[in-house]
């Protein structure tokens, strides 16, 4: 049966992220993680595409063990498989690392005609994974798609670029990468998650896929991230509140005038 | 000798590029070389070599004519070869697809959307965003290296006492596999945001396109322009670029955010803003977290105000 594949990451949730006061360092371990926003619209975008064409629509996360609350999560939206790529050796992969275990992984599978993936991860802000997983594969790529639709063969995609829109055709299999506007992710049913929890969630490690132990992990990635800092956010925070609007307006002027914007 | 190739298919990104790899060629010793890209390719390798570049180096062929990140990336990393080097991406959206394409071929790591770049002990350091915008990252990685470079960074490199010089040359391509049917401009017109000194900036709160009006005699009346969040523009088409972490970052002298929630993409844009007001009917809104001023009430009653206000300390 030909596949439809989506790629999502297990995400840190950035707005959740705890800054410690003291080194104004992110706190990432035990930080919130769930599927990244434009990643659950290329889940949405593979289970409309398995709706019309009746593929096999399989998920794949790089990612922990606990990413499986993630793939519970996709399998009840609508997927009907999900595959975590999940080893001690795959930690502190950097993008060409984790695109070579998800081009590994789809090679398995085989019969994949699209794989969709989000134009970038929401922690990472990367949006190198897509691309680099076309260049694996030897597959054509078609960036920054607002719209699909699948006809036999053949993708047409609407492409959203600084100053236009461009609408693509290529022959699958392809990859794709969706932007946030493609569609609007369903929230699964009580009874959509009930009917997940019988779905194949699949753990692959480093001996399930054919990918060398050197070029995967930490050790096999060429970027190293040397420090992270948030900068101190020094706001002054004075909130007008319940006033009537014309004074509120004047009291902002009056502030406004102080701090010398106003020409 | 490694060196630093320069490519963007926007000749003013491309000469921006110029001045970024003349800094790292000051502090590397480095050779600098600048690719150009199918038509006019020679014209721009020409203005390329009088700006500072040692060598440019120039590729026609029709299978330019589409911009093809496949094809592109094939062609740089031919030019490129297996020499270690480090190479330098316009980051438009079009760079920014085709740096982690050719960055695969040449099996190198790759860095998009840096700030800053510096080199020490035969490695390179880049400077980006990380965690969603709360953070800034560091990374390091040895060569080679693909980096994309955000337009209008660095400023245009100027012209330099000697020309470089410029090499012809031609390759062979397959075509590309994707095939354009169709392109629509966007039709309206282009703000300059990342020069304002005011921005008026609408969000979801503004309910109707007419309403955009009243933002606009304000952003006038206080010297500045309008912008908005990302679902003004992507979803309902009435701005053609948003501000934010996936759009235009300002750094205006005021930036009064009106019905916008304040999302950590949205802040990630107007961070380098002087001071930031925030105008929502919700109390609870992030905006109000990193606002210098903010007033809770409903913009359809607080924008008219503000510019009655504003209206009567111009005047006197
Ligand atoms: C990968 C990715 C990248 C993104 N990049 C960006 C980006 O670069 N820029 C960006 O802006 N967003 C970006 N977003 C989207 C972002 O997450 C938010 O969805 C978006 O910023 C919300 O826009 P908003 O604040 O206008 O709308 P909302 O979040 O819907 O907020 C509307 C606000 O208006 C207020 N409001 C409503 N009516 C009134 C009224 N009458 N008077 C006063 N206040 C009112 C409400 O209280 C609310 O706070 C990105 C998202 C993703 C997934
Ligand atoms: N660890 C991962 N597992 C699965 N898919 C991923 C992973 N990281 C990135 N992706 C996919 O690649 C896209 C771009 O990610 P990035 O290049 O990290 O910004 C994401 O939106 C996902 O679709």
């Amino acid at each position: 049966m030909p596949r439809v594949i989506a790629c999502f990451k297990y995400s840190i949730d950035a707005s959740e992220l705890r800054i410690d006061p003291s080194t104004r360092k992110p706190v990432v371990e035990g930080a919130k993680r769930k599927t990244g926003d434009i990643d659950k619209r290329a889940i949405e975008e593979a289970i409309r595409v398995k709706e019309r064409t009746g593929w096999t629509a399989t998920g794949l996360c790089v990612g922990p063990q606990a990413a499986r609350e993630a793939a519970r999560e996709a399998l009840a939206m609508g997927l009907d498989e999900v595959y975590i790529l999940s080893d001690p050796a795959f930690e502190g992969s950097d993008t060409l690392a984790t695109a070579r275990l998800l081009a590994a992984a789809a090679r398995k599978l085989g019969d994949y005609k699209l794989i969709l993936c989000g134009e970038m991860a929401l922690d990472g802000l990367s949006a190198q994974v897509g691309p680099r997983l076309a260049e694996l594969l030897d597959l054509p790529q078609v960036t920054y798609v607002r719209k699909l639709s699948v006809e036999g063969e053949k993708l047409t995609a609407e492409r959203d670029l600084e100053e236009e829109y461009e609408v693509v055709e290529v022959e699958l299999p392809a990859v794709v990468t969706v932007t946030r506007e493609i569609n609007e992710p369903r929230l699964p049913s009580l009874r959509d998650i009930l009917r997940a929890s019988k779905k194949p969630i699949v753990y692959w490690g480093a001996g399930d896929l054919e990918v060398g132990a050197d070029v995967v992990g930490e050790k096999g990635s060429k970027v190293k991230v040397a420090d992270v800092y948030a900068p101190e956010v020094k706001r002054k925070g004075v909130i007008i509140e319940e006033k009537p609007a014309e004074e509120a307006a004047e009291e902002l002027v009056k502030y406004l005038l102080q701090e010398g914007v106003l020409r | 000798m490694p060196s630093i190739w320069v490519y963007s298919e926007v000749q003013s990104v491309a000469l921006e590029l110029v001045r970024a790899g003349l800094q790292l060629k000051q502090a590397t010793g480095w050779s600098l070389v600048s690719a150009s890209l199918g038509a006019d390719a020679l014209k721009r390798a020409e203005e390329l070599a009088e700006h500072g570049v040692d060598k440019a180096v120039a590729v026609s062929g029709a299978v330019f004519e589409q911009f093809d990140a496949e094809v592109y990336a094939k062609a740089l990393a031919k030019l490129v070869g297996s020499e270690p080097t480090l190479v330098l991406v316009g980051g438009t959206k079009r760079g920014k697809e085709l740096a982690p394409r050719l960055a695969t071929k040449l099996d190198a790591g790759c860095v998009t959307d840096c700030i800053e770049l510096s080199y020490k002990d035969d490695m390179i350091y880049a400077k980006r965003s990380a965690y969603g915008g709360v953070a800034i990252a560091t990374m390091v990685s040895p060569l080679p290296l693909v980096v994309t470079i955000p337009p209008r960074k660095f400023e245009a490199a100027e012209k330099a006492a000697e020309k470089g010089s410029v090499e012809q040359v031609s390759l062979e391509l397959p075509g590309p596999r994707v095939k354009v049917v169709e392109v629509r401009k966007k039709e309206v017109a282009r703000a300059k945001l990342d020069e304002a000194r005011v921005i008026v900036s609408a969000g979801r709160g503004v309910k109707a396109k007419q309403d955009l009006e009243m933002l606009r005699e304000l952003a006038e009346l206080l010297g500045g322009e309008v912008g908005c969040s990302r679902p003004v523009a992507a979803d309902r088409g009435w701005f053609p670029q948003w501000i934010g972490l996936s759009g235009v970052k300002v750094k205006p002298d005021l930036y009064i955010a009106v019905g916008i929630s304040g999302a950590l993409q949205h802040i990630a844009g107007i961070r380098d803003s002087k001071i930031i007001v925030a105008i929502n009917k919700d109390p609870e809104a992030p905006i109000f977290k990193v606002a210098d001023y903010g007033i809770v009430g409903d913009l359809y009653k607080v924008i008219p105000a503000l510019k009655n206000a504003v209206e009567k300390a111009v005047r006197s």
